[in-house]
């Protein structure tokens, strides 16, 4: 007796399960996987480059003259970018003190009081599509409200510019670090009697700080970089910010990566180097703070 | 109320929220409410000061601006077709670089290629290239782009010259050396977006595709990428718009010419250069014609990020329905 499972074993062989690599299907597969490692490593060249390149170029001129001394005129031998790395400070934290407060506050209504409401909608896509703004705009709009009405390119013309490319990055990560907070703490000092503003203030903002956090440093390596809107808020000086003891805030102000545009185009070998070198200092400031905002973002609860 | 006021008489530490509470809750929202409206503001007064200070010139050179390719002003002839041609031109070279790799990239950053710490460690290189600044592109790009890609173009210009492309030499800054440094600038912007539209197909449509004994690329190509296709194209023209509006590195790259050419070694001009080496010393006319500029560039991308932005919350909500 034959029972129904019993299939004889040569009518229905059994496939071959194995791959051979000169199948078509399965060589085209590979030779895939192959063009997708070689665009990946492909990618990653100019990184490298880029890294090499400041590390050698810049880092030949590495010395502590340069964060001491001012930039040197055209045949001028040495001289540094001291006064450059305290504009770019300056503008940077104009830039910050403007955009974090409001951006942070703007987050806490999109996040906690009315996140469905039309209102946060509409500022979210604003906040979006500021990200998208070019940076050069951004000094265009700073210069048409700050330098044309106080007459004079200044830091805080350039803060300006800063801070309303910091605002869309503050605003955005703020947001999301706040809706990560569990509604059930929440709900437990709601039951404590606190009122919304308590919440906020003692449970849902301490909470998110470090998620914030990683939004507010990048947004400042982010604003460290930029030139385009520096060009014409904050122009360039080849002064020091503090002279004689007074302090010229309502003057153009030196900026790192303004110098480095400057000197890149110049036919001197020196300046040439101090753009490198210079770069090299933007480079290591802008990835401390890439970081740094990675640390915090990891330490999420 | 007999409960109420035996908490505010006793000694307890409990009790309703005081006056004052009242008082900073409503300010505090209000306060967060401004802030919300804030963002809409500033969107609104950078939109309207532009325009604003761009009404005199455009009443004085109307339309005309758009098509007229000179720019002399000790003339007062200002026209911006050239760097129209030269915005649009570069970004479009460097969306199709950037864009290929850039997917490839999200590919094989998501489809299970690597052992997860290989993975974080390409995962950082892109986050990286995005993070360093322009500038320092610009200058990588005049001291290592150039020198690097002009035997290439001069080959290209000898053996294939008749082609539009290569009509010219490279005579140092051009269509090429730029487009190549916008395409690195870019790659960041589309890997991570493609990267988050395709986690964002559910992972047993791939199942079922492999289920069905497709080899991991016929996955790919064609499951995972028509599906994510309207995600990826949002994360191609975000990376389009960012192309629009880069500044520093074309400024220092692109030539600064104000010529339309076709050819990719040629100099050219792009808005966004145009207004960085014109506006630091512009007198009161040129002002004007660069606001108009401004005006033009800040529509363009705008348009073009509004599209993306709407692309991207379209795809989002796609999703999370279906789930």
């Amino acid at each position: 007796m034959r029972g129904p499972l019993d299939s004889p074993q040569g009518a229905w062989p059994l496939p071959n399960l194995k791959r051979s690599l000169t199948e078509p299907r399965s060589l085209n597969s590979t030779l895939l996987s192959g063009l997708a490692w070689a665009c990946a490593v492909i990618a990653s060249v100019p990184l490298l480059s880029v890294l090499y390149m400041l590390l050698v170029r810049g880092g030949s001129r590495l010395s502590l003259e340069l964060f001491t001394e001012l930039p040197p005129a055209g045949f001028e031998e040495g001289g540094g970018f001291g006064n450059a790395i305290v504009g770019t400070f300056v503008t940077v934290g104009i830039g910050a003190l403007i955009s974090i407060p409001f951006g942070i506050i703007a987050a806490v209504f999109l996040a906690e009081l009315g996140p469905d409401s039309k209102l946060a909608a509409w500022a979210r896509f604003c906040a979006k599509t500021l990200t998208g703004l070019p940076s050069i705009l951004a000094g265009v709009f700073a210069y048409a409200l700050v330098v044309l009405t106080t007459g004079t390119y200044s830091a805080p013309a350039g803060g300006v510019a800063l801070a309303l490319l910091m605002l869309p990055t503050v605003v955005l990560t703020s947001e999301e670090a706040m809706k990560m907070v569990t509604q059930k703490m929440k709900d437990a000092a709601y039951g404590l009697g606190c009122t919304r503003t308590q919440v906020i203030v003692k449970v849902v903002l301490p909470t998110a700080m470090p998620g914030i956090l990683t939004g507010v440093m990048l947004a400042i390596a982010r604003a460290a970089g930029e030139t385009a809107p520096l060009l014409f808020t904050a122009l360039f000086s080849n002064y020091w910010l503090v002279e004689d003891g007074e302090v010229h805030l309502m003057a153009p102000i030196a900026s790192l990566s303004v110098l480095i545009y400057n000197f890149s185009g110049m036919p001197f070998e020196n300046q040439i180097e101090l753009a490198w070198a210079a770069s090299l200092v933007l480079v290591m400031f802008v990835l401390i703070f890439n970081i740094i905002s990675r640390a915090f973002g990891q330490s999420k609860v | 109320m007999k409960m109420f006021e035996a908490a505010q008489s006793s000694e307890s530490v409990s009790g309703p929220p005081s006056r004052i509470d009242y008082v900073v809750d409503r300010t505090f929202r209000g306060l967060a409410k401004l802030g919300a409206w804030m963002i809409l503001a500033i969107v609104a007064a950078l939109v309207l000061e532009v325009g604003r200070k761009a009404v005199p010139a455009i009443t004085e050179y109307h339309l005309g601006f758009l098509t007229s390719t000179t720019w002399d002003a000790n003339k007062d002839q200002f026209g911006i077709l050239p760097e129209i041609w030269g915005t649009l031109y570069s970004s479009l070279l460097a969306l199709i670089i950037g864009g290929f790799f850039g997917v490839i990239m999200a590919i094989f950053l998501t489809q299970d290629f690597l052992p997860p710490r290989l993975a974080s460690i390409f995962r950082t290189i892109v986050e990286l290239l995005a993070a360093i600044p322009s500038v320092v592109y610009g200058l990588w790009g005049i001291f290592v782009v150039i020198p690097a890609i002009r035997p290439v173009a001069d080959w290209l210009h000898e053996t294939l010259g008749w082609l539009p492309f290569f009509g010219t030499t490279l005579s140092g800054p051009g269509m090429l050396p730029a487009a190549l440094v916008l395409a690195i600038m870019v790659l960041p912007t589309i890997a991570a977006v493609s990267q988050d539209a395709l986690r964002l197909v559910p992972f047993r449509i791939k199942e079922a595709a492999y289920g069905l004994g497709a080899t991991r690329w016929e996955a790919i190509l064609k499951v995972m990428l028509p599906t994510a296709s309207t995600g990826i194209f949002g994360a191609l023209v975000l990376g389009f718009g960012r192309a629009l509006g880069e500044t520093m590195a074309l400024a220092m790259l692109v030539g600064n010419s104000n010529q339309i050419s076709l050819s990719l070694f040629a100099p050219a001009n792009t808005l966004a250069a145009l207004l960085a080496l014109n506006f630091p010393e512009a007198g009161e006319t040129e002002v004007k014609v660069l606001m108009y500029a401004a005006l033009v560039l800040m529509l363009i991308t705008l348009a073009v990020n509004v599209a993306g932005t709407a692309i991207m919350t379209m795809t989002t909500q796609q999703w999370v329905k279906r789930k």
